[in-house]
């Protein structure tokens, strides 16, 4: 027998990462497109605790780092100038959740030198930031796609599972069709009907737009055989006896049930949306630039000197499959239990 | 009675590569533009333009413009590509090949793999085994096959071992026959590793749990009570009573072969259908795009015919119905 999964490990991590999607502005120390072109393709900065002469600080501190003469396109560190981290400090102007508007970061340092903990980019643009910009970017993408899809999948679900007859016919034959295709041929023969040219919002919203009307088809077929059961149940026939309309049986006796299914078809639903997301960016059919979507941080990658060299541009990754094993683990551990 | 199942099968494809012929025509049709737009060619004589437009058949409804399109596309007349300017068919054909050689190879791999390791898991009766497959297949699966390929091809350029892109040396024509199969089973290595370990691990969960499922049988019981070894129990025994569940897997995982060819094909540069969709949707080459996914579709019904003759020729309950 296997022990069913734990579910805490995986559940908060992901609320950890939604969390810091939803506060990304605050959490970054700076704006994501913003540039500092005398500091191209930085490697991570090492926050330190112990400095030259060996003495413990508190506080923890960077070196400053000047170009390195010796090294075109090098760093070197500089241990004479110390620049300590400081909380709550304020910064660039951003949207708290996209809506209110503040300065104050969760951290920064002294000087006014840009410091990068994770590395930097082609334009000098601080690569933590981006990534937790492009965490709200990437997860929401999923989660708005999936809302769309599973609202879609249990709309045409309920209605021919529950009216049956030419109606469940027809709408079945849909969803076989919408299953058997290959989602990244379907999911790109809708794209390239698109404009190619668009503004990161409309982008984006297209782009959800597309991957969750294309994802709706297995949730469809899950809940329609729901309905189909639902309908002949002794309340719901009862029910019916008694004059109620198609409308409140639908409502109140059909969609009810059908909710540990569409939980569970969430948790595969929408790390795969996320992932559909990541990929068209990556390929270019997504949102744009200087948006920084995981996909468009991961493009960096095809780049040779910078997959050889800047092993850093592989974190994005390193987020991208944390999510994805959470929401997994997630998925399994509910299955277990329900 | 094989016969039966054939055509009931074909007709079933038939009928999906309906569907997307009809969706693919109606994309291309809502796409705008219009080549004799009267508004572009202003000041010529309206009537040349309406016997430009009935030449080409633009004058005619939707279902009519439909019914000549589908001949046109049955005959192998995909349209021209203007971004490779060259016949659609002629480059579909040359990709459709690469695709199907890269899949041909990595997806035996994958099952052989996949067997390997399900069977031995499914067989361990201490915790520790299972675990670990556990493990190793759930991060497996949690590594998206962007970062997979990506990772695969940070490996190689580091070593310098394998080549990182395309599917021919550029001194090709120059070896002879045996450096030239050489040649192209390096190109291959990459992709198809990529492609294998993205297959692999859901096959191997699907594997175990089949297997396992058969082994909690009684007739299992009575063939080891009678002293039957372990291995020829398995493989002979077990495999072929977990065989029609798993044949039925060849056939789901098709059209998801299809999606992580076409992701490994564009980060590893393999010239195959992936790449020249990509290629043409950001050039807007809609002739392309419709043939390349109509191509697709072909490969997913053909794949899924081969699975059920394997189901058919693996279980012999179906062929007694």
């Amino acid at each position: 027998m296997v022990r069913p999964t734990r579910r805490w490990p995986a559940l908060a991590l992901l609320i950890a990462l939604h969390a810091a999607a939803l506060l990304a502005g605050f959490l970054a120390p700076y704006h994501y497109a913003e540039q500092d072109r005398t500091r191209v393709y930085a490697p991570p900065t090492r926050l330190r605790l112990v400095d030259q002469e060996g003495r413990l600080h508190l506080r923890p501190f960077v070196f400053a780092r000047r170009p390195d003469p010796e090294r075109p396109g090098g760093y070197r560190e500089d241990p004479g100038q110390r620049l300590a981290l400081r909380l709550l400090v304020p910064g660039d102007p951003y949207r708290l959740f996209g809506v209110i508007p503040a300065r104050l970061h969760l951290f920064g340092f002294d000087g006014g030198e840009r410091v990068y903990l994770l590395g930097s980019d082609l334009y000098g643009r601080d690569l933590l930031s981006r990534i937790l910009y492009g965490a709200a970017i990437s997860l929401f993408a999923g989660l708005v796609a999936a809302a769309l899809s599973l609202a879609v999948g249990t709309a045409v679900g309920a209605a021919a599972g529950y009216f049956g007859g030419w109606v469940d016919g027809l709408l079945m034959r849909l969803v076989e069709l919408f299953m058997a295709l290959p989602w990244l041929y379907l999911l790109l023969a809708f794209r390239a009907f698109l404009p190619l040219e668009m503004t990161p919002t409309q982008a984006f919203f297209l782009l959800v737009g597309v991957i969750g009307l294309i994802g709706w088809a297995r949730p469809a077929r899950l809940v329609r055989g729901i309905a189909l059961s639902a309908r002949e149940r002794g309340y719901v026939l009862a029910a019916r006896g008694f004059g109620a309309s198609h409308l409140y049986l639908l409502l109140r006796h059909v969609l009810p049930q059908t909710r540990s299914v569409v939980l569970t078809q969430a948790a595969i639903l929408i790390p795969r949306f996320i992932l559909a997301e990541v990929t068209l960016s990556f390929l270019g059919l997504g949102v744009g630039e200087p948006v920084p979507s995981w996909g468009i941080l991961l493009a960096e990658l095809q780049k040779v000197h910078v997959l050889l060299t800047r092993g850093w541009f592989f974190l994005p990754a390193l987020a991208l499959v944390a999510v994805t094993w959470a929401y997994h683990a997630a998925g399994r551990a509910w299955d277990d239990d329900a | 009675m094989i016969g039966r199942l054939v055509l009931r099968r074909a007709a079933a494809g038939l009928l999906l590569l309906l569907g997307v012929s009809v969706f693919g025509f109606l994309l291309a049709e809502l796409v705008p533009g219009d080549p004799f737009d009267p508004g572009r060619l202003e000041g010529r004589d309206p009537a040349a333009i309406e016997l430009l437009r009935a030449r080409y058949g633009l004058d005619r409804p939707l279902p009519q413009r439909y019914l000549r399109w589908v001949s046109l596309t049955v005959r192998g007349d995909l349209g021209y590509s203007l971004s490779f300017d060259r016949p659609v068919a002629e480059i579909l054909r040359v990709r459709a090949r690469n695709t199907l050689l890269l899949t041909g190879i990595a997806v035996p791999m994958a099952w052989l793999l996949a067997l390997v390791a399900g069977i031995w898991a499914a067989s361990r009766r201490g915790r520790w085994g299972r675990t670990a497959f556990a493990g190793a297949t759930s991060l497996l699966l949690a590594v998206p096959d962007l970062v997979l390929a990506l990772g695969l091809l940070l490996v190689a350029v580091q070593s310098g071992l394998l080549p990182t892109g395309g599917l021919r040396s550029l001194d090709f024509e120059a070896l002879g026959p045996l450096e030239k199969a050489r040649d192209l089973a390096a190109h291959l290595v990459l992709p198809a590793a990529a492609l294998v370990l993205s297959l692999a691990p859901r096959l191997a969960r699907y594997v175990q749990a089949s297997v396992a499922e058969v082994l909690a049988a009684p007739f299992v019981d009575a063939l080891r009570a009678a002293g039957i070894p372990r291995r020829r129990l398995l493989l002979r025994y077990v495999l072929p009573a977990a065989g029609n569940p798993l044949a039925s897997l060849v056939g789901f995982s098709v059209a998801s072969l299809l999606s992580a060819s076409l992701l490994v094909e564009i980060v590893m540069s393999w010239p195959g259908l992936g790449p020249a969709l990509l290629d043409a949707i950001l050039a807007r080459d809609v002739h392309l795009v419709i043939g390349a996914v109509l191509v697709s579709t072909l490969l997913l019904v053909a794949g899924n015919l081969i699975a059920d003759l394997l189901i058919y020729a693996l279980d012999p309950r179906i062929r007694s119905e």
